[in-house]
């Protein structure tokens, strides 16, 4: 090895002999390579992709400002507290939306979160190991689907379902509420709520059991040898020590449930309208994007779309950072996780 | 028995109920998520498979009532898209990568660019579509394959930087200061060295942000727009996957119906395979018996 080590070092004949056939870009690189300037420019290269990202923010940000600003001078901060949305007489106001985006987010989140922590508990604590990587696999593959697919299965197999079974259900035993009141043609808040829960679910999950896992297993020992049950173990042991950290995930879920737009678009009835009942069709920031940009006539029109887009992207940078933040503060010296 | 020891007893035996009801409770969740997750790919599976023939794959879509027809304009104008992406997205993300984990390490600048690329990833993509819309597709004052694949390579950046650095992170310190011992420059270990060694998974790592975008929908809506008929040309609206799924999906047809199933399912696979190709290598680990 000594003898190798050696060949490598000493220049000797070998370069002249080697670097015969050698291409002219090989010879400049050898000859003029090892200086400080070539370290120095590869590291501006690099360093200017690595900007890039900034780059792309601060042109989204940019353009969706220039771009809305006809909507943004006529219609000011009172643009998301007016309800009108009237193509024909220029009238625009995104009440209705921030509506629909924030009621199927929450419901989203009330069916998703429970499942989501039930989910991760047991694959964390209760699990065998062999079912382990199979059904951790499963739920991760729930998050490769893509979301025109889930629309598809959404229009196809769910609204018939809340159509036919779910909706007749629920106003028999729910009624009472006022919440089911109205027709009930399956597409609406509750088709989009459900479709978007499923879609919410596997990033929570999949989050939550990193923060299970990052907890060091001598707070489960400590709290075992004090004679707790297990479920006893899990909360005292587990789940208070990253409470953070599954607020994070969970406003992860959140993030990408307001910015959901394909699932949701095809399943929310596309009517901007601002109602009680869980029934009634509605329509979200995505969505109404989605639905009516390659419609959008006037100037205005686009503007006040664009405006909404601006809107979206300010309060899913928002929510990201924040949940990020809880998440890095919890499984910052964690181990990494074993699948 | 005196009032402790039974109260005792009681409390006992709640804390076990507890215990169960918890249990059973997480098992059932478990159970409500793999059902539907299972039960809609089966059912994709038998709707998409019954409508999957040759011709889906060399036709393009037949006119609207008449049957036949298939996608093989949205699968050449689908890869044509996510090629553009790869050449814009993964140079890119590799570069930023090769930063944050060769040269930034500790820095400031390198944190801040590590969490602004978390952010961008949870950016909804139909917000990147209109960006692009506004910058390309306004200018050009027309829809084309480049705009919609611009506009999924912005997409693939974020998420390949970090891969690529949690990959090289992982490679031993041992290995590059051996070859800066060795005299070999820091540029030269990055690329030879560092990126040799981590390779397998800087690759599943590009693999997973195509297969992320590869399904993507809403950002190509507004740049590449979808196309009827077989279009290679980059200067022009051109037919995508998912795409042509949606429209389908949404209109009253029942042929183009079918259409949309079988185009789901091949979507799926595809996904499916990087998927589980990535799970693989990524098992196998970085480096064989590393250190």
């Amino acid at each position: 090895m000594l003898s190798t080590v050696a060949a490598a070092v000493t220049p000797a004949a070998a370069p002249q002999a080697v670097n015969a056939a050698a291409s002219p870009i090989r010879d400049f690189l050898s000859r003029r390579g090892s200086g400080r300037l070539a370290d120095a420019s590869f590291a501006a290269i690099m360093l200017v992709c690595a900007l890039s990202i900034f780059a792309i923010v601060l042109f989204i940000l940019s353009i969706l400002i220039v771009r809305s600003h006809l909507s943004l001078a006529q219609f000011g901060w009172s643009f998301f507290t007016r309800s009108a949305w009237d193509p024909v007489s220029g009238d625009f106001g995104a009440l209705p939306f921030i509506f629909g985006t924030l009621a199927t987010s929450f419901l989203a989140l009330l069916m998703a979160v429970p499942l989501a922590l039930g989910v991760a508990i047991f694959l964390t604590e209760l699990c065998p190991q062999p079912l382990r990587a199979p059904i951790s696999f499963l739920t991760e593959l729930l998050a490769a689907i893509p979301s025109v697919v889930y629309g598809l299965w959404a229009v196809f197999v769910l609204i018939p379902l809340v159509r036919d079974v779910i909706g007749p259900f629920l106003v028999k035993f729910f009624g009472w509420t006022t919440l089911f009141d109205g027709t009930n043609f399956g597409v609406g808040l509750l088709t989009a709520s459900i479709i978007l829960a499923i879609m919410i679910l596997p990033i929570i999950s999949s989050l939550t059991r990193d923060i299970m896992t990052a907890v060091p297993n001598s707070q489960r020992e400590a709290v075992l040898a004090l004679g707790a049950t297990r479920w006893e173990m899990i909360r005292i042991g587990v789940l208070r020590n990253s409470r953070i950290g599954i607020v994070g995930a969970i406003m992860l879920g959140l993030g990408r449930a307001l910015g959901e737009t394909m699932a949701v678009t095809m399943v929310i009835g596309n009517h901007p309208n601002i109602s009680k009942s869980l029934f009634a069709p509605a329509n979200t920031l995505a969505s109404v994007i989605a639905g009516e940009f390659s419609e959008a006539t006037s100037d205005i029109y686009l503007s006040a779309l664009i405006e909404i887009g601006l809107a979206l992207f300010l309060v899913t940078i928002v929510v990201n950072a924040i949940a990020r933040l809880m998440v890095w503060a919890v499984t910052r010296n964690a181990p990494a996780r074993v699948q | 028995m005196d009032f402790q020891t039974r109260s005792m007893r009681l409390n006992n035996a709640r804390r076990k109920v507890t215990n169960y009801l918890v249990s059973g409770l997480s098992i059932l969740a478990t159970i409500i998520v793999i059902v539907p997750l299972i039960a809609i790919l089966f059912y994709l599976i038998y709707k998409g498979a019954s409508s999957l023939n040759l011709a889906f794959f060399t036709h393009i879509p037949a006119p609207v009532g008449e049957e036949g027809g298939g996608m093989a304009n949205s699968i050449v104008g689908s890869g044509i898209i996510l090629l553009l992406a790869s050449l814009m997205g993964v140079p890119i993300g590799i570069a930023a990568g090769v930063y944050l984990a060769e040269f930034g390490r500790g820095k400031a600048l390198a944190t801040a660019v590590r969490f602004t690329a978390d952010v961008l990833n949870g950016v909804p993509s139909i917000v990147m579509g209109i960006s692009i819309y506004s910058l390309i597709v306004i200018q050009q004052k027309h829809f084309s394959a480049l705009a919609g694949g611009v506009a999924l390579g912005i997409m693939m950046i974020p998420t390949i930087t970090r891969t690529t650095e949690e990959m090289l992170a992982t490679v031993p310190h041992a290995i590059r200061e051996a070859a800066l011992g060795l005299g070999v420059p820091k540029w030269r270990t990055a690329i030879s060295v560092s990126l040799r060694t981590a390779s397998p998974g800087i690759i599943t790592g590009c693999m997973l942000a195509f297969a992320r975008v590869a399904g993507e929908t809403a950002p190509l809506l507004f740049t590449a727009f979808g196309n009827q008929f077989w279009s290679l040309k980059l200067n022009e609206p051109i037919a995508a996957l998912p795409l042509q799924i949606y429209v389908y999906a949404i209109s009253p047809y029942d042929e183009w119906h079918r259409l949309a199933w079988a185009g789901a399912l091949v979507l799926i696979v595809m996904i499916m395979v990087s998927v589980t190709l990535v799970r693989i290598v990524a098992n196998r680990g970085v480096l064989k018996g590393g250190s």
